[in-house]
């Protein structure tokens, strides 16, 4: 995939962690359309790369370290996708095809700063 | 076989046949383990396999999307209910005492499941749900919990769907599945195959609710047709699954498959283009599925041999008189009142005498049919049942008599209570001109 005149953005998942368990069946729907999402990333040459995150971890200020990685505690990091784009707003407009929004999944979109290479 | 994490990122979501692929797949993988690891763990355990295979499939939920599905995914999803098993049960908050015994009960039990071959596995699993189907139909549970219970662990429903398929409150169902695991807890019920002696009782409760599953996903007047169609496949998939055992191998378990086949065959004529319910004599026969009607028809053979005739072999006799007719007049409703008359004298249902009523009259004319509904024994029990007047409404239409047949459909339009229903009597009550 060519993403010369592209630049990175790192999607952010973040998973409310209060609505109750889905049944196998509304898991089977839920995941289907996030398949069906990422499928579309890829087919559109938009998907770098992807990968679930822990709920898990640790966060350290100054020499305290405390469980994160959120204060806020009742969210989950879900997992992140790395995304090429136009710019910005075009990755802003890819996150808002993210099937989690819905139900009150929260997207982060981080532009990968473009500098000179090291 | 596992290997962890077995991501699949080249493949993540790039090929259209995963989603074909993994067609219900978190249902049935629910069903699968729940069993395996109930039979592991032990029946008064039951919960806490419940919990960890849901917690395992959140997680596949959750991971599979940026990681791609698993080329193994009953492997991935048992190796992370070993390892969240291990996790909940040193961290659940509730029965603190027990902790130690339920984490190192998760370890026994499944510390080799995850290593074992793939044959092997696949082997114990059905072994498990043939077991564990024994166990939800236990003769002390009542028979609407040994439904739910059926439902929760072999077919990985949950309790909002089992709740809308029985038209019953989700409280009703969470209740009944409370108290089928404090029941199994209680008497210790142990996942074993029942004994010689008790047999034949004992298969004929799973047989009766897989019947009742089957009937509940044939309803034609409510729910979603998915979730329906769903119920129907699950019922002759663990049926098939007994019949494949010689346990269950019996000429009433063959018969059942039998009468459920042929119905399913007409699953895909039942709905017209506006999604209207057709009768029978209105659907289109082309649209009746062939190979599982060869496969009823296999079925049936297989019945009679042993001598042995169950309900469900005169039940399949008529379902199968229906199937393979070419056409609604064609059909031999002579030998399906012969089947009716058999039925009705081992079980004086009101609702079988109803539907015999029904096969009168396509014998015999409307007019033989209304002495027959005139006559139905036990029809005090239907008089506010709209059925009956539905019944009697369209047989004073076939005789041609409208202004009677209005009487009885418009009786029948004020007791039904489902949508659908009310719909079709209406439609009727104005081809009867009131």
């Amino acid at each position: 995939m060519s993403t010369s005149n592209k630049s990175q953005f790192l999607l952010l998942f973040r998973h409310p962690n209060e609505a109750p368990d889905p049944s196998p069946e509304e898991m089977q729907q839920i995941f289907g359309k996030w398949m069906a999402w990422m499928k579309g990333l890829k087919a559109q040459g938009h998907f770098v790369a992807a990968d679930r995150l822990d709920d898990g971890g640790k966060v350290l200020r100054g020499t305290s370290v405390t469980d994160g990685p959120f204060a806020e505690a009742k969210e989950i990091v879900g997992g992140f996708v790395i995304v090429a784009a136009d710019h910005l707003a075009h990755a802003a407009e890819l996150a808002r095809g993210c099937p989690g929004l819905a139900g009150g999944t929260v997207v982060e979109v981080r532009p990968i700063e473009d500098l000179p290479p090291i | 076989m596992k290997t962890f994490p077995p991501s699949d990122p080249a493949g993540c979501a790039a090929s259209p046949e995963v989603a074909q692929l993994v067609d219900h797949l978190f249902r049935r993988e629910a069903g699968r383990l729940v069993a395996i690891l109930a039979r592991r763990f032990g029946a008064e355990h039951l919960h806490l396999a419940e919990d960890v295979v849901q917690d395992a499939l959140l997680k596949a939920m959750q991971t599979w999307p940026f990681t791609g599905v698993p080329a193994n995914p009953t492997g991935w999803i048992l190796q992370v209910a070993r390892n969240r098993g291990l996790d909940q049960t040193r961290h659940r908050q509730m029965g603190r005492a027990k902790q130690p015994e339920l984490a190192s009960l998760v370890e026994a039990c499944l510390a080799d499941a995850v290593h074992l071959p793939a044959p092997q596995f696949e082997d114990e699993i059905r072994d498990s749900q043939l077991r564990m189907m024994f166990v939800c139909c236990d003769p002390g549970l009542p028979p609407e919990a040994q439904v739910a219970l059926t439902l929760k662990v072999l077919c990985g429903f949950g309790e909002r769907e089992i709740a809308a398929a029985f038209l019953v409150r989700e409280a009703a169902i969470a209740k009944r599945l409370v108290r089928a695991r404090q029941f199994l807890r209680d008497q210790r019920v142990a996942v074993e195959l029942p004994a010689a002696a008790e047999l034949a009782p004992r298969l004929q409760a799973v047989l009766q609710v897989l019947y009742l599953m089957f009937n509940e996903g044939y309803k034609a007047s409510h729910g979603d047709s998915v979730l329906r169609e769903d119920l129907c496949a699950d019922a002759i998939r663990l049926g098939e699954l007994l019949a494949a055992h010689p346990l269950g191998d019996r000429p009433a378990t063959h018969a059942l498959l039998a009468l459920m086949g042929f119905n399913a065959a007409r699953l895909p004529a039942r709905l017209g283009t506006d999604g209207a319910i057709l009768r029978m004599a209105e659907q289109e026969r082309a649209l009746w599925d062939r190979e599982k009607i060869h496969r009823a028809l296999a079925h049936l053979e297989t019945s009679g041999r042993g001598g042995e005739a169950s309900r469900f072999h005169l039940e399949a006799g008529i379902a199968a008189c229906h199937a393979l007719a070419p056409s609604e007049a064609a059909t031999d409703w002579r030998r399906i009142v012969e089947l009716y008359d058999e039925l009705l004298a081992r079980d004086a249902s009101p609702v079988v005498a109803l539907n015999r009523a029904v096969a009168v009259a396509r014998l015999r004319g409307p007019l033989a049919g209304l002495s027959a509904l005139d006559t139905l024994p036990g029809r005090a029990a239907l008089e506010n049942h709209h059925l009956l007047h539905a019944v009697a409404g369209q047989l004073w239409l076939d005789a041609g008599e409208p202004l009677k047949a209005a009487v009885s459909l418009r009786r029948a339009h004020g007791m039904a209570t489902l949508e659908a229903e009310r719909v079709l009597l209406a439609r009727r009550l104005t081809e009867a001109g009131g």
